[in-house]
């Protein structure tokens, strides 16, 4: 079986109060920026891991590719993925302000075209944009069947599909996927017991979260084999569709009130505002 | 000269940093108030490799050079400093002798297990009597056939309590002052030694400090590291490593200290206007931010001297006695920054001010860290 999990890197949600806009509104500068691999992405690592490694014993059923589409700098985040134990990475080097979720898509589709894989798991969205668009682009243009916002999957030991359960506004919504497929996680997929591919059994030693690299992990990542692509040499139509207008900061929150009484919040929450 | 870390340095930063904020750093409140260790976290450690830094991956080990292990241990120690002595203490002045010193026999039976972490090892030099002075230890190791017969009392042995391979200093020869001891690889299950209780400190509690005591207890000649004699040797040349995972850790608490110093002195408002703001509460940050710096490059200079196979005996008691100063300063000036809320429980910053200070003491106090520079300048 084999995997590719899409990763974008994303500025650390901690350092959000270094984000400054350009002056002309058209950017956002990156600069003194901590980066990190998008949460969800490094969930759909973990799950493609769970999947196809069996952390015990090193046995392993499948190959699992991190690929990103970002600077040369994203480097650092694909070692990152791959010092968690991912085979090998792939780099396609594009700046973050020529992508949009379209041709992040035609590019994953050249990629997904090179190495034919059987599943591509990707986190549901960025924390950057919050588009939440790419993997439900990806499996349009693919013509592959999907499954967003999975919070568990479950495959028969021979890995030909997937259960998938989704979670949607107000429950859970289950649906079988026939690989090759695309599937996009949520944050429970990394729960002790959300992957089971019924051959590993779901291992004891799976905690909450997406695990940490071992040192060796690090040490061995260096040497994984790590292709460099450009968009053109992929040749992927790099028009996009989402234009930018501008950015803007949020306002500055404003001090809160205190209130007396359980009745005068839920007026205020009524009249002023308007929420209820 | 090279003073950007390595990528690889980095991404373990990184991901040290990470399991410390998230794993380590939440229990360190507990484990100062109870004094309990916690297996459950040693056991993820040693999943992570940190049991076995430096150590080849043929021992089961990490493989590090020193600078990432030094990086190790500062970022564990940030979060929580009394699991960092403990991966200090283990990683530098017990694994590491056994690697250096160890036959290949010794290094399999012994090395491999401690490296996996499936065995915490410990270094006992220090007795009632020989503190600073080590030539006046006292526990002896009579020879008797194929054994020996060790007696004496270790104390204030770091990680005693879960220790399973101790490294036990013994004189061998009382008459020859000085040349006449030797190090023993003593398992925690052997007959004659005995663990007693854990000491009250007050810092780096949860790390169960204890004494050792060795009633004759027989040890098979095989376990004598290196030769007869060799324990002066042994013991500085592990000291001199051993001080760079002290200085390391002294760094990461430090560290830390100013991370949470900055935290509140941008929170915390008086005159209409938060505490950073004033003259007096920069100068403290920028004197504790730029003597952290200096360490720092006082550590990895010395790390990599010893990295290169260099005599580093100077730059590890310099970079040792300099980062255990800073961090005593730090976390002083931390307490003084968080005011009366920093002389309280409801910050870390006063568990900070208590675990930094035994840095200025243990592998050689600050004083002897002096004689040692001195010597070295005086005579080469
Ligand atoms: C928490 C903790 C953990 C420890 N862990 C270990 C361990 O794992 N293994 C181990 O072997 N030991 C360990 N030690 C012991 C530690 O290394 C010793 O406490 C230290 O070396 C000092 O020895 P001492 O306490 O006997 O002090 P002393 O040697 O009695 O020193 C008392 C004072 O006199 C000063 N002094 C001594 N000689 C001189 C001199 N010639 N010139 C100037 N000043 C001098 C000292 O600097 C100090 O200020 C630990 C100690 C503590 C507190």
């Amino acid at each position: 079986m084999k995997i590719i999990v899409p990763m974008k890197r994303v500025p650390d949600p901690d350092n959000v109060d270094k984000v400054k806009i350009s002056s002309d509104g058209k950017r956002v500068s990156s600069e003194g920026l901590d980066w990190k691999p998008n949460p969800f992405d490094e969930y759909a690592v973990e799950a493609a891991l769970r999947l196809v490694k069996d952390s015990g014993t090193d046995k392993t059923t499948g190959e699992v590719i991190v690929a990103s589409i970002g600077p040369e700098e994203a480097t650092h985040q694909v070692r990152w993925c791959l010092a968690m134990g991912a085979d090998r990475g792939i780099l396609v080097l594009g700046d973050d302000h020529e992508l949009d979720a379209s041709v992040v898509a035609r590019a994953l589709k050249k990629l997904v075209e090179k190495e034919s894989p059987d599943l591509v798991l990707m986190g549901k969205q960025a924390v950057d944009g919050d588009s939440n668009q790419t993997a439900q682009i990806l499996a349009g243009m693919l013509g592959w069947p999907q499954a967003t916002f999975a919070g568990r999957i479950e495959t028969p030991a021979d890995l030909s599909r997937a259960t998938v359960t989704r979670e949607v506004d107000g429950g859970c919504a289950t649906v079988t996927v026939k690989f090759p497929a695309v599937i996009s996680v949520d944050v429970r997929i990394v729960t002790p017991q959300a992957v089971n591919n019924n051959m590993i059994p779901p291992d004891k030693l799976n905690r909450d979260g997406p695990r940490y690299a071992s040192l060796t992990g690090i040490m061995k990542a260096k040497k994984k084999p790590m292709d460099r692509y450009t968009l053109e040499d992929l040749g992927v139509d790099t028009t996009q569709r989402v234009k930018t207008i501008s950015f803007s900061q949020p306002p500055a929150r404003s001090g809160g009130v205190i209130l007396d009484t359980v009745g005068e919040l839920v007026q205020r929450l009524k009249e002023e505002a308007r929420v209820l | 000269m090279h003073l950007e870390p390595t990528m690889k340095q980095a991404v373990i930063r990184r991901s040290v940093r990470k399991f410390a904020e998230k794993r380590l750093a939440p229990a360190a409140v507990e484990m100062d108030r109870t004094g309990d260790f916690r297996w459950d976290i040693a056991e993820e450690m040693a999943r992570l490799q940190y049991f076995g830094l430096e150590i080849p991956a043929r021992y089961g080990g990490a493989g590090l050079d020193s600078v990432s292990a030094a990086i190790v241990i500062e970022e564990i120690s940030r979060a929580n400093a009394a699991v960092g002595l403990c991966v200090s203490v283990h990683n530098s002045v017990s694994a590491y002798p056994v690697y250096l010193f160890g036959s290949e026999e010794q290094r399999q039976r012994f090395l491999t297990p401690l490296a996996q972490g499936k065995k915490i090892g410990t270094f006992c030099l220090t007795e009632p009597n020989a503190g600073s002075d080590v030539s006046a230890l006292e526990t002896s190791a009579i020879r008797e056939g194929e054994e020996y017969i060790l007696n004496g009392n270790k104390i204030f042995v770091t990680n005693g309590g879960i220790s399973g391979i101790n490294l036990i200093f013994a004189k061998t020869k009382p008459a020859e002052k000085g040349k006449g001891f030797s190090v023993f690889i003593v398992e925690s299950e052997r007959e004659g030694l005995e663990k007693g209780p854990i000491e009250d400190l007050m810092g780096m509690r949860g790390n169960p400090v204890c004494p050792v005591s060795l009633r004759d207890c027989r040890v098979p000649s095989e376990n004598l590291l290196g030769v007869e004699g060799d324990g002066l040797k042994i013991a500085l040349s592990t000291l001199c490593g051993g001080r760079l995972g002290i200085a390391a850790q002294a760094l990461g608490i430090a560290q830390a200290s100013l991370d949470a110093s900055i935290k509140y002195a941008k929170e915390r408002h008086q005159f209409g206007k938060a505490i950073s703001e004033f003259g007096a509460i920069q100068d403290f940050l920028a004197e504790v931010g730029t003597r952290i710096e200096a360490g720092r490059l006082l550590i990895y200079r010395a790390c990599d001297l010893k990295e290169k196979g260099n005599n580093y005996t100077k730059e590890s008691a310099m970079a040792k006695v300099y980062a255990s100063e800073v961090a005593v300063d730090a976390t002083r000036a931390g307490v003084q920054i968080h005011g009366g809320y920093g002389y309280t429980k409801a910050y870390p910053i006063e568990r900070f001010y208590r675990d930094a200070k035994v840095c200025e003491i243990y592998e050689g106090t600050s004083e002897v860290q002096r004689m040692v520079i001195a010597r070295s300048l005086l005579h080469g």
